[in-house]
This record gives structure tokens, sequence and C-alpha cells, in this order.
């Protein structure tokens, strides 16, 4: 009986080391500061589809909402860059000093309490996980308590996210509203505009985005693992073997919710801003389709996923701003009709046995060739 | 030595239980008894109240009223998880085996241990693991296909995989719904020899239509008719009661 106790598989660790190549050397070396950053930009979404592989993917359970985890870690870090950014010198010609801008404009005269903690770094850091975390267990728990599901849990997470849009248009004086927060400078008196900067945030975010795939896999190997996939599948039998089904989704949804929130807390020190645009139910939706063109069962096909829908994204809504939105809906219908395993399946049917027969007769060649000069050398 | 009569302790005490669905009665102030190491089989013909029962004592169905309690426990106020954690083990009607997951996965999954998520999170596959798996893998007949995917299975070899998982959990009363539904004559028998060699030290509580089969197992059955107990006794008994000839023997 075989039992494979590696942390990754030989498909898997090749797609472990060509992404590793890919982020860490090739593009590093041949784009330049400006492509490497919007290549940063894409893969904070790879953050996001990591999550939705181990929720939706594994466990079954699709949310639209990512949007709303990714803004709250990306609303969190931009508090504190913001907070940052105002010093009383940088807004001396404000009515009140000190204060971030978009508050003196809206007639706030002092800095509202929530916002007092992100002076600190380090409660920044707690809350972009936290906060998150902690929202999506409270949702988890009211949903999956009461044992609602499929559909239902969908259209509702899509629902928080057009309310926590809503919320963050309106109270304009304390998220500033639509246009978001930007004009970010320093991290901790370290700028983060200039290229050099944008190169070293490149480097850490893509050493961060490996972390999240060891923990994703790391979790997918487990025993939790195996159970998202015998839930996704008979819901019933995995509570009849004396497990709490709804406190593995509630699991499944908050680890998905913190690696969102990683990303967007990487969005908004790589990108220098963070607007509503990013938390609302069409981003939410993009996300999912990164995740099912990439691959929902495969953690390195949905950051694949990530980067190249978004490169299209680019290339694409730069010549045709009209077209893209349908093509992006066309290439979702495609997706769930033609390849439901994304680009991952179609590199596992076609790809991947063409690769190993390729190492097969290699290998039967190289033996072949042994066997050879060994009843070859009797004769001699 | 006793001294005086010593009440009777049922594993599985079930009184007055009813319950109704928007006002139609599946059940109806149903009381029924079984002992320990005792196998009862379920009889009776459709929409019964068969399933309903085993429903209800899983925690699938909560009922309108009634109690069911199991060695002194009230089950009808307990969650599905825990009514399992307490030793009652449940095989569906049409079987339910995680099809993308290995046989040794799938009776991993139900050996009862590491069941919180932290715990599953911690759950290292060691020696006690694999060597119940395959014993159990051994009783089931498919002990040469723990590596392979549950949905390259046969019905029959699901509904054991399925038996499988609940034996792996060491019930102490084990429910079965239709057992050899679907299955091939040799299947059948060899089901059969499984059911009995895993009822021992266990009470079994039994839903079947294969009179022969009832006849081969059953201690005693109990003949249910619209949600009601019709006869209760010994095969030979219930065989010979009019009541029962008339509703579900006779045809």
């Amino acid at each position: 009986m075989i039992i494979n106790s590696r942390f990754f598989n030989r498909s898997e660790l090749m797609g472990f080391i060509a992404l590793a190549a890919v982020l860490f050397v090739i593009l590093p070396l041949t784009l330049d500061v400006f492509r490497l950053n919007l290549v940063a930009k894409y893969l904070t979404y790879a953050f996001v589809a990591i999550g939705l592989v181990l929720c939706w993917g594994y466990g079954g359970i699709l949310s639209l909402g990512q949007g709303v985890f990714f803004g709250l870690g990306g609303y969190c870090m931009a508090m504190f860059l913001k907070l940052e950014a105002s010093s009383v010198e940088n807004t001396k010609i404000q009515s009140t000093p000190g204060i971030p801008d978009f508050m003196d404009w809206n007639q706030i005269t002092a800095l509202p309490f929530f916002w007092q903690p992100f002076h600190s770094l380090t409660f920044t850091i707690l809350a972009i996980i936290l906060v998150p975390g902690l929202f999506a267990l409270i949702i988890g728990t009211a949903m999956f308590k009461r044992r609602v599901g499929g559909t239902y849990f969908a259209i509702i997470t899509q629902a928080v996210a057009a309310i926590l849009t809503i919320l963050i248009v309106g109270q304009q004086g304390y998220t500033g509203g639509i246009n978001g927060m930007t004009d970010l400078r320093t991290l901790k008196g370290w700028d983060i505009r200039p290229d050099h900067a944008k190169i070293i945030l490149y480097f850490v975010e893509v050493v961060l985005l490996f972390a999240c795939i060891g923990i994703a896999q790391f979790i997918r190997l487990t025993k939790l693992g195996r159970i998202l996939v015998a839930m996704r599948e008979q819901e019933d039998r995995v509570r009849f073997s004396g497990y709490s089904v709804a406190n593995f989704k509630i699991f499944a949804f908050c680890m998905a919710a913190i690696f969102a929130a990683i990303g967007g807390a990487m969005f908004a020190l790589n990108v220098g801003f963070m607007s509503p645009s990013f938390v609302g139910i069409v981003p939410s939706i993009e996300m999912v389709i990164y995740t099912a063109v990439g691959g929902r069962m495969s953690i390195f096909g949905a950051i694949w996923g990530a980067i190249l829908v978004n490169f299209a994204k680019t290339s694409l809504s730069e010549s045709f701003p009209q077209l893209w939105l349908f093509g992006l809906g066309a290439l979702f219908i495609a997706v769930v009709l033609a390849f439901p395993n994304g680009l991952s399946g179609l590199w596992a049917d076609y790809v991947q046995p063409r690769i190993d027969r390729l190492f097969a007769s290699r290998k039967a060649k190289a033996d072949w060739a042994d066997n050879s000069v060994a009843d070859g050398a009797p004769a001699e | 030595m006793l001294i005086g009569h010593q009440p009777k302790d049922f594993l599985l005490a079930v009184s007055g239980l009813t319950v109704s669905f928007d006002g139609f009665k599946a059940v109806n102030d149903l009381s029924f008894y079984v002992e320990e190491n005792e196998i009862r089989v379920i009889i009776g013909p459709n929409g019964a109240g068969k399933t309903t029962v085993l429903d209800l004592i899983c925690g699938k169905t909560k009922a309108t009223s009634g109690s069911i309690q199991f060695r002194g426990k009230e089950l009808t106020k307990m969650k599905e998880n825990e009514i399992v954690q307490t030793g009652v083990g449940r095989k569906f009607q049409t079987p339910s085996v995680f099809e993308d997951l290995t046989v040794f996965e799938n009776l991993e999954i139900s050996f009862p241990r590491g069941r919180t998520v932290f715990g599953s999170l911690t759950f290292q596959r060691d020696q006690l693991v694999k060597d119940r798996v395959e014993e159990v893998a051994e009783m089931i007949f498919l002990k040469d296909k723990l590596d392979t995917y549950a949905d390259e299975l046969s019905h029959g070899q699901k509904q054991w995989l399925e038996i499988g998982m609940l034996l792996i959990q060491d019930p102490d009363l084990l429910m079965l719904d239709e057992p050899v539904a679907g299955m091939s004559v040799s299947e059948r028998a060899k089901t059969a020899e499984l059911l009995n060699r895993i009822i021992k030290n266990r009470s079994v509580l039994v839903i079947e239509h294969d009179m022969k089969f009832v006849e081969d197992i059953a201690h005693k059955v109990t003949v249910l008719h619209q949600g009601q107990i019709l006869s209760e006794g010994t095969m030979e008994k219930v065989k010979n009661d009019p009541k029962v000839i008339e509703v579900y023997l006779g045809h």
C-alpha cells in the first residue's frame, strides 16, 4: 500500500518550482519596474485565489464576497499608511492638521476612536488578520450553524459585499468614500513609492504568497483537507461520522478570508491606494472567475489563473474597454461548460501525460542502455 | 446476587415518539425498546415511517414529541455528531461514501479520533489507524482496494464500504437502512455473512424488505404501519399475525 507522505507530489513539485522560478527569477529579470508592479497587483488576487481553492474547490463553499475580506485587509493597511502620511507637517494647510485629508474635507475635526489604534504597525498587522477573520467567523457561524449553504450562502455573501461597499461610500468622512484612501506614502518612514521600494515590496509579497501556499498545502494534506472534500460530496455522511460540519465550513471560510485579507493589505502597499471598487460585487465575482479559470482544485492553477486573467484584463481593457467584461463573462461560461477544472485540469489531462510519457520513455531508454552494457560486459 | 426485581436496562428506549410534517404524522406515538446485543429488524410497507424512525434516532429529523433514550441519555436534545459520539452509527439507504477519496481515506475519516477542527489538523496516520483500517477493509472484502477511489467501486462494494465506515466507528447501536437492496445474489450472501460477523457485541437496528434475509438475522421483528406498531415479536409470531399478513406479507 502506497501512502503519499511527501509535502508535494511530483507534478505539484514541478508546479512549485515553475512558479518560484517565474516569480523570483524570470519576471524580476525581464520586466521593468512598472510591469513588475503590475504583476505585484495581480498577485494580490492570487492570495484570494488560494483561499477560494480551499473554501470553494475543496470545501464546496462558494463565496461571492471575497472582496469584503480583501477590502478589510486592504483598508486596515491603508488606514495605517494614511495616518502616517497625514502627519501634522504634511497636513498643515488643513483646517485640522494631523488627520487624513478626506476627514478634513468632510468637516471632521478629530480622529475617530477606531482610527486611533492604527498608529501602531503591530496592531495594524494583527488587525489585517483578525478583523476579516472575526468577520468571517461571525458570518460563517450565523450561516453554517443554521445550515445555510450552497446558492443561499453565495447570495448572502454577495449581499454583504454590496452592503460593505455602500457603507464605505456612504461614510465618506471616515473611509474616504468612493475615492478610497489615496496618497499613501511611507511605511514606518520608508518611502513605498520609488522604484527600489516597489521591487522590495514585490519580493516581500512573493515570499508571503509562498508562505500562504505552504499553509494551504499543509491544510490540504491533513485529515481536515480530506474532510473538506468529503463534506463537499456527502455532507450527511460526514455529520454522521461524528463531525460538526458547520465548524469545518467556518474554518475553511475564515482561512479563505484571512488569505484574501493578506492579499488586500499587499494591494494597499504595492498599488498605493485602496478604494471600494475592490470590495463590491463585481471584484468579488472576478476573484471567483480567476480561481475557476485557473482551476479551483489546484492551488498553483488558481494562482496562474489570477495572474493570466489579470494580465489579459490589463492588455485587453486598454484596447477594448467595452468588450472586456463580455470577454470575462464568456471566459467564465467556457470554463464552466467546457473545462470545469480550469487550466490546471487541462494541464493534468493533456500536458502532464505527455511529460510523463517523455520521462518514461527516457527512463526506458536509459534502462535499456544500462542493460545492454551489463549484458555486453561478460562477452568481452 | 440480586435482591428483588431489577429493572431491565435497555440500550435504546423509544417512547411516545411522534413527528409530524405539516400535520401529517409520519411516526405516531411510537414506543419500542432494544436490548443490548439484540438484532431488531423493522419491516413494513412503503411509507410506514421506517426510515423516519432511524432519522429520528440519529438526529437527522427532530421529533415533535416523545423521547429517545440511549444508555440513559436523551438523544432528541443532542446534535447529530454528538449522537454519533455517544455510540450510534447509521448507514443510509443509498450508499453514501466519499467518491473523490480512496477506500483507505474513506475508512480513515470514520476512525473515531480527531473529530474537531484542531484534532483533524493534527491527526496523524499512525500504525494504530493503519492496522484498524486494514482490519476493517479485510472484513468488508476490500483489502486489495485500499488505494482505489470510491467512485470506481461497484454498488455492492460501496454498500460494504459504508458498512465498514460504521464498523470503524465501533458503535454500540448500529442502524442499517436496507443494507442488501440492489445487491446481486452473491453479494447478498456475502453481506449476510458480513452482518452476522459484525453484529457481535453490539445491538443492531435494520430496515429490510428481503424476508429471507430478515429471517436469517432477526432476533425480534417490529412491523410498522402508518407510523405505528402493527405487531412485534419473533419472526414466527409476526409471520402468523393476521394483521401483518393483511397489510404487508399477504401480497
